[in-house]
C-alpha cells in the first residue's frame, strides 16, 4: 500500500519535471520579444477601450505610440493632457498640451419651439429614422430625439431631457471621445474646446435652409440673418449656407453676437453672470457710431485735401 | 397549377377595392413642381431658366450622366423658379416650379388616340426615342429604360418579361392599364422585344386578374394575324403570391432561373419591364410623347372615393386629395406605393414623381404597429424571405453594427419586400434595421469598388 503511494508520488514528480523542462524549452525557443514600454504605457492609459483615439483600444494605442517617432498623431481624449504627459515621459517624447474638449449639441429645437408635425411609428433609433425621412418636425436638420448618441456614450455623459426632447451633455463625465459625434446621423454633435473655466459660445443650430422656412419650422433656429457676422470684431464667425458657425479658436467670448441674435440661437455657457443685452447693444452701437463718424471725417479730410 | 417563384413569399389579402374604377384624367393643377431627381442615377440638369415659357412635353432637364434620364415639362406655362423643395419624405430636392397656363403641346407630339401597331425595326432608333422620351422603369425602381435596353457587351438577352403581376395589395393601376390600354401595352411590348432583338416575350399576370389575361390573349391572337412582329409574345398566368413582382422573383417564376447574389437579370438572359413602362414606350416611340403622366391608384377603405387617375408628373399630392373630396378624418397614414413596400408620406405638399404608383390611405387601426416583444426563434421570417436570407440574424447583426458579418450574410441582397416584418409574430421591426444596415453595407461596397477602380487606373 505505502509502496504504491511512494511510486505514484515519484512518477508524478518526474513527469512534472520533464513537462516543465519541455515547456521551458519551448517558451525560450519561441519567445516573443516585446517592447516593455508598451505595458508601461498601457498601465497609464485610462483603460476604457472606447476607441476615441482612433485605435482599437488602449493596448493598440500603446503599441502604436511606442512605435511612432513622435506623438503628434496620438492623443487620448479620455485621459487628456495628464495621461499624454505620462505617456510622453515614458517614451521620452515631447507633447504639446491640447485644449480640453467637450461634446456640444447644436440643436435647440425644443418641443415648444419645434412642433411635431407627424407621428413616427417605426424602429426607435435615429439611424433608421434618418434613413426613412427627414424627421417628425418641420426641420430636416434637427435632432431626431431617439437617443442614438445616448446609447453610443460609454461614460454615461449623455441623457435625453424629456422636457425638451434633446440630449444633454454632462460636462463632468464627457471625455470628448467622439462616439456620439459618429452616432448622430444629422451631424449635430460637435467636439469643441471647453474654454477658459468652461466658458464657451456656440451657435445651437445647423439648419441650412433659408430664413422664412427655418422660422416656420423652429422658433429657436439660426435664421441666417448675418447680424452676428457683422457684429463680431474678432473674425470668429463663419457664415456659410444660411447658418452661422463660431470658430472657437478665434472667439474671444465678448458675447456681442449673443446680444444681437434675434432668435437666441447663440448659446453662451458657464458664464458667471447673465448677459445684459441692452448694455452690450448700446456699447456696440456707440462703437459703430464712432466708427461711422470717423469714416465720414476721414472722407471729408480726403475731399478737402483734394480741393 | 400555375407557376410561381421557388422560395419564401407571403399571401397578404389583395384588397384591390379600386379595380373597377376606370382611369380618369385629373384636371390640371395650378402649379406643378417637377423634381430633377425622379430616377435612379445622377439627377438631371435643368436646361430652362425662371421666366421661360414651356409647353407640354418640352424637355426641361437633360441627363446628368450615363445612368440618368431626360425630364419633360408635364404642363404648358411659365417656369417660376428652380429651387430645393421638400419631397415626399421631407428631404430637399431640386424642383422646377411651373405655373400652368392653358394646355399647349410641344411640336412633334401626336396627341391623337389613333392606335399605331406598326413600328420601325431599327433598334438604335427605338432606343434613342426611348432615351429622348425620358422613360424610366415604372415598376417602382425608376431605372432609366434605355440603359436597361442596352445590355453590356457579351451579355445576351433571351427573354423579355413584361411585369403585370401587381402583387402589392390595393394597387390597381397596372391592371386598369392592361384593360384600358391593352393594345398600346402589347405594341409597347413588341417594340421592347424589337429593341432587345429577342424572340420571346412573356407578359406575366397573376391569376387573380382573369379578365386582363383573357383580354391580352385575345389582342395578341388578333395582332399575330396582322403582323409577324407579334409572334413570340405570350401571356403567362402566375399563381398569386407576394413579392412576385420583384424582378428576381419574377424571373424565377417565369424562367425557373435564379439570379446570383450581386448579379443582374441579364446574367440569366432576362430583361424585366413593367406594364406601365411598356405603355410609356409605346407613347414615346409611336406618338413621340415623353413620360409626362402616369396612372396613380388612390385608394384605402377610409377614403371616400376610390380612383385610378392619370396624373401629370409634378402634381402636388394635396391637389389630388382635394379633387377626390379631401382628406378623410380617420386616415392616420398616407402611403406612396403599396402597403408592403410603399413609404409613408410625411409631406402632403410634395409633388408626384414619374414612379409614384399609388396613394394609399390607412386608418390608425390598420397601420399602428403592435408592441414589439422578444424574438422566439420561430424562423418564420427566414421561411418568408424570398431571397433566402435570415432576417432574424441580420437584425441582430444590424443592432451590433457588424458590417463585415452583415455582408457575409448577404444583407445587400435584401429587396426590402417586408415579408419578414409581415410574418413576425413578435412584431419586431426587422426590415427597419435591415434596410438601414443594407444602406450602410452598400456604401462600404461602393467605396471599396471606387477605391479598387482608382488603384487600377494608377
Amino acid at each position: 500500500m505505502s509502496q504504491t503511494i511512494i511510486w505514484t508520488i515519484v512518477i508524478i514528480a518526474v513527469l512534472g519535471l520533464v513537462l516543465a523542462l519541455v515547456l521551458w524549452f519551448i517558451a525560450e525557443k519561441f519567445k516573443v520579444v516585446e517592447d516593455p514600454r508598451i505595458d508601461e504605457v498601457e498601465k497609464v492609459m485610462p483603460g476604457a477601450n472606447c476607441g476615441g483615439c482612433g485605435f482599437a483600444g488602449c493596448r493598440a494605442f500603446a503599441d502604436s505610440a511606442v512605435k511612432a517617432e513622435n506623438l503628434d498623431n496620438h492623443f487620448c481624449p479620455v485621459g487628456g493632457n495628464d495621461v499624454m504627459q505620462k505617456v510622453a515621459a515614458i517614451l521620452g517624447h515631447e507633447v504639446k498640451a491640447k485644449a480640453p474638449q467637450v461634446a456640444v449639441v447644436r440643436c435647440n429645437g425644443t418641443c415648444e419651439a419645434r412642433p411635431v408635425v407627424n407621428d413616427y411609428d417605426g424602429a426607435a433609433t435615429c439611424r433608421v429614422k434618418a434613413a426613412l425621412y427627414s424627421g417628425d418636425t418641420g426641420c430636416s436638420y434637427g435632432c431626431l430625439g431617439c437617443g442614438d448618441c445616448v446609447s453610443a456614450c460609454q461614460f454615461g455623459a449623455l441623457s435625453m431631457d424629456p422636457a425638451t426632447g434633446l440630449p444633454v451633455v454632462d460636462e463632468e463625465k464627457c471625455t470628448a471621445c467622439g462616439a456620439c459625434v459618429k452616432a448622430c446621423p444629422k451631424a449635430i454633435i460637435e467636439l469643441r474646446a471647453k474654454g477658459p473655466r468652461g466658458m464657451r459660445m456656440f451657435v445651437s443650430c445647423v439648419n441650412k435652409d433659408k430664413g422664412p422656412s427655418v422660422k416656420k419650422a423652429c422658433a429657436n433656429a439660426c435664421i441666417g440673418c448675418g447680424i452676428c457676422f457683422k457684429t463680431c470684431t474678432h473674425d470668429a464667425i463663419v457664415f456659410d449656407s444660411n447658418v452661422a458657425y463660431i470658430d472657437y479658436s478665434k472667439c474671444k467670448l465678448c458675447r456681442e453676437c449673443e446680444a444681437f441674435c434675434p432668435t437666441e440661437a447663440i448659446h453662451a455657457v458657464n458664464f458667471p453672470k447673465p448677459l445684459d443685452k441692452d448694455a452690450v447693444k448700446a456699447r456696440v452701437n456707440e462703437r459703430k457710431k464712432k466708427a461711422a463718424e470717423a469714416a465720414a471725417a476721414a472722407q471729408t479730410t480726403v475731399k478737402e485735401d483734394k480741393q | 397549377m400555375n407557376r410561381t417563384f421557388s422560395i419564401g413569399g407571403v399571401h397578404p389579402h389583395d384588397s384591390k377595392i379600386s379595380k373597377d374604377c376606370a382611369i380618369e384624367a385629373l384636371p390640371l393643377p395650378p402649379t406643378v413642381y417637377i423634381s430633377v431627381a425622379q430616377h435612379i442615377g445622377a439627377p438631371a440638369k435643368p436646361i430652362v431658366a425662371p421666366g421661360d415659357k414651356v409647353k407640354v412635353g418640352q424637355p426641361i432637364a437633360e441627363p446628368g450622366g450615363f445612368v440618368s434620364a431626360f425630364i419633360h415639362s408635364s404642363v404648358s406655362g411659365t417656369v417660376k423658379s428652380i429651387a430645393p423643395r421638400a419631397d415626399l419624405a421631407g428631404n430637399k430636392q431640386m424642383c422646377i416650379e411651373i405655373a400652368v397656363e392653358g394646355d399647349e403641346w410641344y411640336e412633334g407630339i401626336d396627341t391623337s388616340d389613333t392606335l399605331n401597331t406598326d413600328f420601325s425595326d431599327d433598334n438604335k432608333e427605338i432606343i434613342e426615342k426611348i432615351r429622348l422620351g425620358g422613360i424610366v422603369g415604372l415598376g417602382g425602381a425608376t431605372f432609366p429604360t434605355h440603359v436597361k435596353l442596352s445590355p453590356p457587351p457579351g451579355k445576351v438577352c433571351e427573354t423579355l418579361i413584361i411585369n403585370g403581376c401587381e402583387c402589392e395589395p390595393y394597387l390597381t393601376s397596372d391592371y386598369r392599364t392592361l384593360l384600358e390600354k391593352g393594345p398600346q401595352v402589347v405594341t409597347g411590348t413588341a417594340i421592347l422585344k424589337q429593341a432587345l432583338s429577342v424572340d420571346k416575350a412573356v407578359i406575366a399576370i397573376e391569376e387573380n386578374k382573369p379578365q386582363a389575361i383573357e383580354y391580352i390573349n385575345k389582342l395578341l391572337s388578333d395582332l399575330r394575324k396582322v403582323s409577324s412582329k407579334y409572334t413570340g409574345i405570350t401571356v403567362m398566368s402566375l399563381r398569386k403570391r407576394y413579392p412576385q413582382g420583384g424582378e428576381k422573383q419574377l424571373i424565377d417564376a417565369v424562367m425557373h432561373r435564379q439570379v446570383k447574389s450581386g448579379g443582374l437579370p441579364i446574367d440569366v438572359g432576362a430583361v424585366v419591364q413593367n406594364v406601365g413602362t411598356a405603355l410609356a414606350v409605346y407613347d414615346a416611340v409611336q406618338k413621340r410623347k415623353p413620360l409626362i403622366d402616369n396612372t396613380i391608384t388612390v385608394t384605402g377603405e377610409c377614403f371616400p372615393r376610390q380612383a385610378n387617375l392619370l396624373v401629370r408628373v409634378g402634381t402636388p399630392l394635396s391637389f389630388i386629395i382635394d379633387y377626390l373630396g379631401g382628406m378623410p378624418a380617420d386616415a392616420a397614414k398616407v402611403i406612396s406605393g403599396g402597403p408592403m413596400m410603399g413609404k409613408a408620406i410625411s409631406n402632403l405638399d410634395a409633388a408626384t414623381l414619374k414612379g409614384t404608383s399609388s396613394l394609399l390611405f390607412l386608418t390608425e387601426k390598420q397601420t399602428r404597429r403592435r408592441p414589439e416583444s422578444s424574438c422566439i426563434r420561430c424562423g418564420r421570417c427566414a421561411d418568408a424571405c424570398p431571397m433566402g436570407l435570415e432576417p432574424f440574424l441580420l437584425n441582430r447583426l444590424a443592432h451590433a453594427g457588424l458590417t463585415d458579418e452583415l455582408e457575409k450574410n448577404a444583407v445587400q441582397d435584401c429587396i426590402e419586400c417586408g415579408c419578414c416584418l409581415y410574418s413576425c409574430p413578435a412584431n419586431i421591426p426587422l426590415l427597419d434595421h435591415i434596410r438601414q444596415a443594407k444602406g450602410q453595407v452598400m456604401g462600404i461596397i461602393r467605396a471599396r469598388a471606387a477605391a479598387a477602380k482608382a488603384a487600377a487606373s494608377k
